[in-house]
Order: C-alpha cells, then structure tokens, then sequence
C-alpha cells in the first residue's frame, strides 16, 4: 500500500495537502473524509425523497486510527501515520523532494517560511474558520442565524490578521517570502477561501491581497485550485441537507458555546 | 556580537530559545525584555498586537526587530525573525546543533513538526490561561478556574496519550525540540499555582528527564522568574499597563 491522504476539502489544511501532492504529482489514494456528512450533519435528501447510502465511513474510522487527535487531515505512509497539516506538507516535500522554492534550503528564507507557518496558527486560523461556524454550521444546527456582533467581532479580529499579513509579510513581495511560491502562501491562501466560501468577502477591499491570491492561483494552476476549492465555494447547498434532529440536540450547545 | 536574542523569561517561548542557545553554547547577545513594563499577553498566549500606551517593549529598537511586537525576536546581522518555533529552527540549522534535536530522519522529523504544529491550539493556549489573573493580582471566579483546569487537564491527557505515551521522551530516546518546547509551557501553570506534575508521575518522570537533558541548573535559572510570579502583587504593576492587562483578559476571557 502506498501513501494515503485522508482528507475533506471543506477543511482548510485538507485543501493545501492536497493542492500539494497533486501540484507536484504526488502519487497517492484520497481517502476521502465526509467529515459533516458521517459525524455531523445528517443524510442529504435525494431525488424524490428517497435515503442516500451514506459514504466514505469507512475512510472516516481509517481517518481515526490514524489521527486520534482530529480526523482530518490525516497521512498513512505504509505503517507511519502523521497528523498535522504542517507536518505532513514537510514531510511531503522531503520525501518528494519537491522544487526548492516551496521550502528552501537557504536557512534565512526557509526561516521566513516557518516564521509565517508559526504565526498563521493563532492568528489567520484563529479567526478565519470562525466565519463558516457562524454563517453556515451554528445557522444550521440551531436554526436561528447569530447575532450580528458576534460575526463582526469575528470579522474585525480576521481584519486585524490580514492586516498584519499585507504589511508584515507579504507587503510589496510577489509572496510572502519573495519572489516564488512557498508552503506559507499555500496555507495562507486556502484559509482564506473559507470566509470568501461563506460570502464574507476578504479580498474585496483589499487589491493588493487579490494580486496575491492570483498569482498563487497560477503557480499552482488554476484548474487544480479551483477543483480544490469547490466544495468550499458551493458551501451554500449545505442548507439544503436535512439534520436528525438528535444531532441538531446535541450539537447545538456545543457550536454555541465554541464561539465564546 | 552579531546574534541578539529579545526575551523575556516569563514567557515559555523565550524560555525554550534561552535554554535551547544556552545548552548548546550558542553565542548571543540577551537583550533583556520586560514585558510586564509594557503589555502583551505573550504570558498568557495572546496573539493580538493591539497597541497599547506605555513599555519598554515599544522602544524604537524593539520596534524595529519585530514588527510584530512580541517576543522572543532574533536580530542576526540584519536579518531578523520572530515566532520561537522559526528562531529555534533557525538556530538548529544555523549551529548544526546535535541531530537529536531536530533529527534528519524524515520520519523522527516529523513527529518533531506534528507536536510543535498541534501545540499551538492546545497546550500553548491552555498553559497560559492559568498564569493570567496571577499578573493582575485578581483572582478568578471558581467556575472559571475550574473551567480553565479542566480544559488544561484534557491537553494534558492528549499530550500524555498520543504524544508521550511510554517513551522517554516525544520522539524516542532522545530529549528534542518538542520536548523542550513542551516543558517550558507545562512549568506556565505551575508558576501559576497549579503543580500539575503532582498526580501524574509519567510527566514528572519526563520532565526530570528532561531538565536532565538540558541542564538542571540552567533549567533552574530559566524558570526563577516565572516560579516567583505568584509572589508578583498587582501593585507592583503600573496601574496604566493593569488597565491595558485586565482590558485584554476581559476580551479573552469574556469576563473576570
């Protein structure tokens, strides 16, 4: 057996591993995660009423055995098992040995690249996420849509974070560490499509940040980006799914509480 | 000497660079920070850059090491850097320090990476919960003590069972960045009160070890300010940066 990916794109870190491994022809099985569909949300109605089968569980139990910690993203590399999204794209591009520009060798750029990967955990991922909990999933499960402070706190912390990402990183930089593509844009980047996924738009007043997103787009092809991110961007259907309402039950307080 | 380190030891991150150059007779230059003269919530995790008035940490020199206003900061000839897990590597590279480290075995690596990457989210923001009302000299409320514990506890048990589990240490037998990255968050909460290696002798065991490792006087030395936090009284804070600590714990905690 060779390397398996255990991955669901509505997750950011999902999109970046597998963007990754397919942008530098990577050999490996997407073990697909139906993270919302097997654990959380309910079964998606279809033609005429009648159930769908319900997939990808079984990918979803290979997912916990490999990661106890979360389920997603997830690595089997025959008997090694990896969680972490850093981990695994480090991991991938030493065992791949994928162009330098992604990670370089040079210890000062390679320095810049870390030093954003640090930085992204408490702060872009810190708040980004937080847009599709409160436009979509708490929505959903509590049927009554949040309090608008709630989702403008969350906003201006998010504004706070891009700010620091356009003046301390990237600032006139094609990307955050110069003059090519690294792992730090990669990751930055998918983050970012959550809240433009929810339609809270993070680039709209922001050209500079656009520029960047474009070239990222291109250096890793378009057509892989936009494939990657499809789920993320037709997120709206989620609405469309019917909840059990044991899980709405039980859910509910939960995602409530997650925003405080 | 061309390489400065900006720290402050009351923060973990500082603390694992400290003993992380020292142990290894990296030479640098310490440029003494005082957190507690200005503001910032590295004790106790933040990660806002709100500006705040007053302190020493927003001196001009500072500023300009790191834009970002935190410690720790490394300045090596112009080069500078932020983020203790970037500075750490950085030095391990730079100083070809034992392998051991940060081994260049792909997969002892990674392990190295998946335990400085989940930390972040889980022990880092958990240890520093506890240390916060000791700096502004206001108890807590008991529920959210115990709230805050109880999360603590459950990183704990996640560090011991999927990361420690029965080795030695985190990545097999030898003591490595994610041990020392570990430790000097988990001494957070004890210099808040809560001697958390009391009732469990598998992390003391650990933690013995790796004190070992790096050195038990210089371990000592590291932590004597922030196992003397407790005895910090709140009138020994100037009453602006009280205002500017308690505005940022109201924002994270909600409520005190």
């Amino acid at each position: 057996m060779g390397l398996e990916l255990y991955l669901d794109l509505l997750s950011q870190p999902c999109r970046s591993i597998y963007i990754f491994a397919r942008s530098n022809n990577i050999p490996f099985e997407f073990k697909h995660v139906e993270l919302f569909k097997d654990s959380v949300l309910g079964r998606r109605p279809a033609a005429g009423g009648a159930e769908q089968p319900r997939t990808g569980s079984s990918n979803s139990e290979g997912a916990a055995k490999v990661s106890v910690l979360r389920r997603v993203p997830a690595l089997k590399d025959g008997d090694f098992t990896l969680a972490e999204c850093t981990a695994i794209l480090l991991y991938l591009s030493r065992k791949y040995n994928t162009p330098d520009h992604w990670y370089p060798a040079d210890i000062q750029k390679r320095a810049q690249v870390d030093e954003y990967l640090s930085w992204h955990h408490a702060n872009i991922r810190a708040n980004a996420p937080k847009t599709m909990w409160i436009k979509v999933l708490i929505p959903l499960f509590t049927g009554q849509p949040l309090p608008t402070e709630k989702l403008q706190e969350v906003m201006e912390g998010l504004s706070a974070s891009l700010k620091q990402l356009e003046e301390r990183f990237l600032q006139d930089k094609a990307f955050i560490i110069g003059s090519e593509i690294s792992l730090a844009d990669l990751v930055a980047i998918v983050e970012l499509m959550q809240p433009v996924g929810v339609g809270c738009d993070v680039f709209e007043d922001r050209p500079r940040l656009l520029q960047w997103r474009q070239r990222v787009e291109e250096a890793v092809g378009k057509e892989l980006f936009f494939q990657a991110h499809e789920m993320i961007l037709n997120i709206k259907e989620l609405s469309n799914i019917q909840i059990d309402p044991r899980l709405k039950e039980h859910l509910a307080p939960v995602l409530m509480k997650m925003l405080k | 000497m061309s390489l400065k380190l900006y720290l402050d030891l009351l923060s973990q991150p500082c603390r694992a660079l400290y003993l992380f150059a020292k142990c290894n007779n990296i030479p640098f230059e310490f440029k003494r920070v005082d957190v507690m003269k200005g503001v910032h919530g590295t004790c106790w995790g933040a990660s806002s850059t709100a500006s705040f008035p007053t302190g020493q940490h927003r001196s001009e020199e500072f500023l300009k090491v790191n834009a970002l206003m935190k410690v720790p900061a490394l300045k090596d000839g112009s080069f500078v850097l932020a983020e203790s897990i970037a500075i750490l590597l950085y030095l391990s590279r730079k100083f070809k320090t034992p392998d051991h480290w940060y081994p260049s075995d792909l997969q002892k690596r990674a392990r190295v990476d998946e335990y400085l990457s989940w930390q972040h989210t889980s022990i880092r923001a958990k240890g520093s919960e506890l240390m916060l009302p000791v700096l502004i000299g206001q108890p807590l409320p008991p529920e959210k003590v115990t709230g805050i514990t109880q999360g603590l506890n459950f990183v704990l048990k996640q560090f011991e069972e999927k990361f420690l589990q029965d080795k030695a240490f985190i990545v097999g037998t030898e003591v490595s960045l994610a041990d020392l990255v570990a430790l000097v968050e988990l001494m957070q909460p004890v210099g808040a009160g809560y001697n958390l290696f009391e009732e469990r002798p598998k992390l003391a065991e650990w933690r013995s070890r790796v004190e070992a490792a790096v050195g038990p006087k210089l371990f000592e030395e590291a932590h004597q300010g922030i196992l003397k936090a407790k005895y910090m009284t709140a009138d020994k804070i100037p009453p602006q940066v009280l205002e500017n600590i308690k505005k940022e714990a109201l924002k994270q905690f909600g409520q005190i």
